[in-house]
């Protein structure tokens, strides 16, 4: 048995403050009140204020979440680049034609404007050449008459500006409607994205990936079998993994955790050597909070999608080992509460390696960007999270009662992630974990994910796992 | 049977980082109040 390490990992953004009406609050709140139409409008963000937006940088890489500043983040305005080295923020336009590349059934028509803006922006991404840019031609045409057939959707970019029409696929079909088919097509792009990134910006061999997990939230299916799946392949043949297959894991916003283990374990047992982990966006959640980001004076602030993509292979003697001996579950019988969650996932695996909680660097848990959840009344999710933790090893003995708010400062970090469900839920912090366990500036990271059942009306459970990923002991400090 | 409760049917709503639906339920029955609903919602 060999050894499964993360060896790299990539992590996009697509901000979409033109879809963010087609998100599920927005889409029914908007409609019914032409006022609040007009302020959302005025309030989405640009491209720039995106990009500048301090969280997104961290999300992309290029700051780790403990170098952000004391809020607000809003309004700040330091130099930021779009790109960096295994990630990127993708404006609007680049992303719809990034759809309608991607689009194999004619659900995308472009305007012919919006088309070939696209096409000359594309044309010059780094990627290029991994997109077939000539169905941009194909996927031009009138937008406006597309948008206004029953049951199709207007897209728009510039705030208002009409930018595409976007068809269902069947007229009978609930989970062929446009508005699910937007949804599972964004998340493919954002999901290809990331992994042209982890592919191309880390020097991969698209031939070498054997398997792709998708941890995506969305549900590829018909009217027979609504969530029957598999995104994953969808996106490896986007992004050109030709020898790859691949399988989603599903488990509302914790699945990426059990991807990692999926996928180590699969490497571990010598059935795959590459395996990739990828994770698309959740177009839905765009715009959930924006009453409250309304009220407050805010910008529409989930305004973004995004993508997420690792490659889990065979000890290499420098990446970061999944500790296949070191993952938490949340069993049946373990009680619900937050504190009988944690317990289960955050200490019960140390406690089976005879670590304290101290031999933990850098807890990733759920890391959503409070900026957004606090004007909505949702609170600081990941402070809760570590507060919880940190109560916890107070209560083993592992530090003093005192010393709670030191080790939420220290291996704790300020929420950066859009509330975009699953990526939020510590897969925002592999790009992160991989860096430091490299370097040497951490040797352990706790990844914990906890998933919402209760919401699919089939049980009243929640659902979590945490894997512990370790510095490889063979890797020189660097 | 708890005063505050006293002849209410009880809809019980929790937050997933809070108190789980079924606890408060729990908590309202053993009170001697009859729970109706009971969930639990994600608001993140």
């Amino acid at each position: 048995m060999t050894r499964p390490v993360v060896s790299h990992a990539a992590q996009v953004l697509a901000h979409v403050p033109g879809l963010a009406r087609h998100g599920s609050k927005p889409s029914r709140e908007l409609p019914r009140n032409a006022e609040v139409l007009q302020q959302f409008l005025g309030s989405l963000r640009s491209f720039d204020e995106a990009v500048a937006y301090l969280p997104h940088q961290a999300y992309i890489g290029a700051i780790h979440p403990r170098e952000l500043p004391a809020r607000p983040w809003v309004g700040a305005s330091p130099p930021a680049s779009r790109f960096t080295p295994g990630g990127e923020i993708m404006p609007e336009d680049e992303f719809l034609g990034l759809m309608a590349c991607l689009d194999q059934f004619g659900l995308v028509t472009l305007d012919h404007e919006v088309a070939d803006l696209a096409a000359a922006a594309l044309a010059r991404h780094p990627l290029a050449k991994q997109v077939e840019l000539d169905r941009l031609g194909a996927a031009a045409g009138d937008a406006e008459a597309v948008a206004g057939e029953h049951g199709s959707l207007a897209l728009h970019i510039d705030r208002d500006r009409l930018a595409a029409g976007f068809r269902r696929a069947h007229d009978a079909d609930d989970a062929l409607a446009a508005a699910v088919l937007l949804e599972n097509l964004a998340c493919k792009a954002t999901g290809t994205l990331a992994l042209l990134h982890l592919v191309a910006d880390h020097g991969i061999d698209p031939d070498s990936i054997d398997y792709v997990i998708s941890c995506s939230e969305e549900a590829v299916g018909d009217r027979y079998q609504r969530g029957g799946g598999n995104m994953a392949k969808a996106m490896a043949e986007a992004a050109g993994l030709g020898q790859a297959s691949g399988a989603d894991v599903k488990n509302f916003c914790a699945a990426p955790v059990p991807a990692v283990v999926v996928a180590g374990a699969l490497v571990a047992s010598g059935v795959f050597r590459n395996v990739v982990v990828v994770g698309g966006g959740s177009l839905p959640k765009l715009g959930m909070k924006f009453q409250g980001h309304l009220k407050h004076g805010l910008p529409v602030l989930e305004d973004v999608v995004g993508g997420s993509a690792a490659l889990v292979t065979t000890d290499d003697g420098v990446s970061p080992v999944v500790r296949l001996d070191g993952v938490g579950r949340h069993r049946v019988r373990a009680g619900s509460s937050n504190p009988q969650i944690m317990e289960a996932l955050g200490v019960e695996p140390l406690e089976q390696l005879g670590l304290s909680m101290l031999d933990v660097d850098d807890y990733g848990t759920e890391l959503h960007n409070p900026e957004i959840t606090e004007p909505q009344g949702s609170g600081n999710v990941p402070e809760r999270n570590y507060k919880t933790l940190a109560a916890l090893a107070a209560r083993r003995g592992d530090i003093a009662r005192e010393a709670i708010p030191q080790f939420v400062a220290e291996r704790g970090m300020p929420g950066f992630a859009p509330t975009q469900g699953h990526l939020a839920s510590a897969l925002c912090y592999l790009p992160h974990a991989v860096r430091r366990l490299t370097s040497g500036d951490a040797n352990r990271v706790h990844m914990i994910a906890k998933g919402s059942l209760f919401l699919g009306r089939m049980t009243q459970a929640s659902d979590g796992m945490s894997v512990l990923l370790e510095r490889n002991q063979a890797s020189p400090v660097l | 049977m708890s005063p505050v409760f006293d002849g209410k049917l009880v809809i019980a709503l929790g937050e997933r980082d809070g108190v789980a639906g079924p606890a408060i339920a729990a908590c309202a029955k053993a009170a001697g109040n009859e729970v109706v609903f009971s969930a639990t919602e994600c608001f993140v």
